[in-house]
């Protein structure tokens, strides 16, 4: 046999075994797949979320050989935050029985929601995607931990009202703009929008801004002076996020009345200088890497080069802390998993039983050595949201810091509204199935 | 509706005439950055005849490796306007050898081949400089290093026509660089030997040769040409907002712009730059509201195509006439 054919043969014989392999790596091993994004127009948010998730899954393989004794195998797919990418990674790992999905874009976790029951693959959407889909009932699959979209609002609206002297009364008569990413994410509270104008009395002044003008919002920001709203509230992604504080500074909209959704990084305020200061978002967990379990991150990741971090400094800011809190659910959702279920290599079934019955307390934040980063979390059968208290963290020129107590969501409000949204979302994707599943949690 | 669309823009313009001058002059500096953008598009269609897909990751790539350079060099303690210069002057290197790069790599090989192989060559290019991009660079968005380069900071507010209207300090650099810059171009084409070349290549490749120019040679030219121009769009962009793989976006806002002012043209993408960044900020901030506003990103297609209909070679461009 000549040297070509054998190549040919061993590559052959390579193919062939791969599926073999790939069995066998999943018997003892539990797959979680990470759709990211590194390139693309919303890399700059996307990367250190990508950070953040991967490093803590890695350090959970490097420090304890996994989770309960079973490696994780965790495989980044690219989505580039395109919905058709996203659609193509989640056909991809569907194959490999992953035990859950994080899409980290709204516009690919909603065509995701109907396929999460038929394959039996829980979507993990973490305070994005459909808010409705915190209502247990009628999805099943899909969990939003800690707040939904509409939450945030919300909070927001309480907020501006605390900065007005009062309850949300004082919101009567104020002029409110909201500008924000023209897609399925910016879009997502503008129902509640619609409704809460009218019973709260505030004037909404919407102000989209499409992903190709996501560094050209002068006209925007022109209709802003214009309109002359009293707050601005912002839902932007990527390089919006940036633009719109250089715009609101350039513009001299007062800083401290403009507020934004949980999703800006340190980088999109710097680009402000200092007439960023005061600018403020929503957040539920500290920034900074002083505790522990982000000092194994450290040790067990970052330091001996597992981690894609370019700038060691990055660790512990906004959005890497984030994509740790989304790997923390994932991991407890998973050790949950093997509890509730009493198998230790799990499945998406087995997960989806874990997030409901998930329950990380006082006590368990502590043991993970992430006492004082974020407020316990507790999921149930009819809500995979929670629900829960957002603070105020304001730009001071070099770090965010905490200058709100933990303010709650409208729930009488917000609640009948999801209860709405949630029917007609049933109703609309006839014949939309009947929960079947049974309920673990108590 | 009809009091909406055709009466009250005009009232607003006349009772709020700052607001107006202040669109218009947001208008007047997109419409120079668009150009600057088309300008780039222009110059490799003309000399090669491909509609250069990359053009938009150019604009990346050239302004993420003045960034990238100045953060290696203030690793190493050297720092400042020093620093950024020599930044500035290894991103136009990089520019040249990647230039050199393309010519040789992919349109020397290609050469004869159909204008559609050569697109979507580009196409390649383009993906790969994004891999390339993000391997060295990470995709972190950085801020341009605007401060170090003397650009302004800042804004002349005047107070006019009842009203204030502000003009910040980097929108006007921008607006007086990409103008000196597109000149520049105007006159080294129009006026040097290079420039002669490059216009009797792009009346036709075959007399070019025939004359004894170097196609190679003007292709290296063109492409390190529309590399400049790519390195100032994004540094221009990159101080407005950051310099992150978003600005790639921004290069298509130059489609339109070339619809109208036609692929050959270097007027008419000035011109076409300026009617659509005029055009758009208007439409936005008049007309916006009354369609639920962020319309200016398909209002810009809509100008380009009630031109065409006039004139379906663009303002400028060669009108083609095909003997039978």
């Amino acid at each position: 046999m000549s040297l070509r054919n054998w190549v040919l043969a061993l590559s052959a014989a390579s193919m062939l075994a791969m599926p073999a392999i790939d069995a066998a790596q999943a018997e003892d091993s539990i797959f979680v797949p990470l759709f990211t994004y590194r390139t693309g127009p919303f890399a700059g948010s996307g990367t250190p979320i990508a950070n953040g998730m991967h490093d803590y899954l890695t350090m959970l393989n490097e420090r304890d050989g996994g989770i309960g004794g079973v490696k994780l195998v965790v495989e980044e797919c690219e989505t580039g935050y395109d919905t058709k990418k996203g659609l193509e990674c989640y056909e991809s790992v569907k194959p490999k029985k992953p035990v859950l999905v994080n899409p980290w874009s709204t516009g690919i976790t909603l065509p995701l929601i109907p396929k999460a029951a038929v394959d039996k693959i829980p979507v993990l959407s973490m305070a994005y995607g459909l808010s409705a889909s915190a209502k247990g009932d009628v999805f099943p699959w899909v969990f939003n931990p800690p707040a939904t979209y509409w939450d945030g609002f919300t909070q927001i609206l309480k907020y501006i009202a605390e900065q007005e002297g009062g309850g949300i009364e004082k919101l009567q008569g104020k002029k409110i703009g909201y500008i924000y990413l023209d897609a399925s994410f910016g879009r997502e509270p503008l129902p509640l929008i619609e409704s809460l104008s009218k019973e709260l009395g505030f004037e909404a002044k919407l102000y989209p801004v499409a992903a190709a003008d996501m560094q050209n919002q002068s006209s925007q920001w022109l209709s802003v002076r214009r309109d002359r709203p009293d707050y601005m509230i912002l839902y932007g992604w990527g390089a919006l996020n940036s633009t719109a504080v250089k715009e609101a500074v350039k513009t001299n909209f007062p800083m401290d009345k403009f507020i934004s959704i949980w999703w800006p990084s340190e980088d999109d305020a710097k680009g402000g200088g200092d007439g960023a200061k005061g600018f403020k978002t929503l957040n539920w967990h500290a920034v900074g890497a002083d505790f522990p379990l982000l000092a194994d991150i450290q040790k067990y990741v970052v330091d001996t080069g597992k981690s894609q971090v370019a700038d060691k400094s990055k660790v512990g800011q906004v959005l890497y802390n984030r994509g740790v809190y989304n790997s923390m659910l994932i991991a407890e959702a998973i050790r949950t998993a093997q509890k509730v279920t009493g198998n230790k290599v799990v499945t998406g079934e087995d997960v989806r039983r874990g997030l409901e019955s998930l329950n990380i307390d006082e006590a368990r934040l502590k043991e993970m050595g992430l006492e004082g980063f974020t407020g316990p979390v507790k999921l149930s059968c009819a809500d995979h949201n929670g629900h829960f208290s957002t603070f105020v963290q304001s730009w001071n020129g070099t770090a965010y810091e905490k200058v709100s107590d933990y303010i709650t969501p409208m729930s009488d409000k917000v609640g009948p509204l999801l209860d709405a949204d949630a029917k007609a979302y049933a109703e609309k994707n006839a014949p939309w199935p009947t929960r079947s599943e049974a309920c673990d949690a108590s | 509706m009809l009091y909406n669309i055709f009466i009250d823009p005009f009232m607003q313009m006349v009772q709020m005439p700052d607001l107006l001058v202040q669109t218009l002059w947001e208008g007047l500096v997109s419409g120079v950055l668009y150009a600057l953008i088309a300008l780039g598009f222009v110059l490799i269609f003309k000399a090669s005849g491909v509609f250069n897909f990359a053009q938009g990751i150019m604009v990346v790539f050239s302004a993420l490796t003045l960034v990238g350079s100045y953060e290696k060099f203030a690793a190493l303690g050297f720092s400042g306007p020093v620093a950024a210069f020599v930044a500035l002057i290894l991103a136009a290197a990089v520019m040249f050898v990647f230039a050199v790069l393309v010519e040789r790599v992919v349109l020397r090989p290609l050469v004869n081949q159909p204008d559609i192989i050569l697109f979507m060559a580009t196409f390649g290019i383009t993906y790969l400089l994004i891999g390339f991009g993000e391997m060295v660079f990470g995709g972190d968005p950085k801020q341009m290093i605007a401060n170090e380069l003397f650009l302004p900071s800042g804004s002349i507010d005047v107070e006019m026509l009842g009203g204030r209207v502000s003009f910040q300090k980097l929108d006007i650099a921008a607006a007086v660089i990409a103008s000196v810059m597109i000149a520049g171009l105007a006159v080294f084409f129009q006026k040097t030997r290079i420039g002669r070349a490059l216009r009797a290549v792009a009346d036709s490749h075959k007399a070019a040769l025939s004359v004894g120019i170097s196609l190679n040679q003007i292709w290296v030219i063109v492409w390190f040409a529309a590399g400049l121009v790519a390195l100032v769009t994004g540094i221009m962009w990159g101080a407005r907002s950051d310099v992150s793989f978003a600005l790639e976006v921004v290069a298509l806002k130059a489609l339109p712009v070339l619809v109208l002012g036609g692929f050959t043209s270097v007027p008419g993408a000035i011109v076409g730059g300026l009617i659509i960044g005029v055009g758009e900020k208007l439409g936005e901030f008049y007309w916006g509201p009354l369609l639920g506003g962020g319309i200016e990103s398909w209002l810009a297609y809509v100008i380009a195509l009630v031109f065409l209909l006039y004139r379906p070679q663009g303002l400028f461009g060669d009108k083609i006439i095909e003997r039978i």
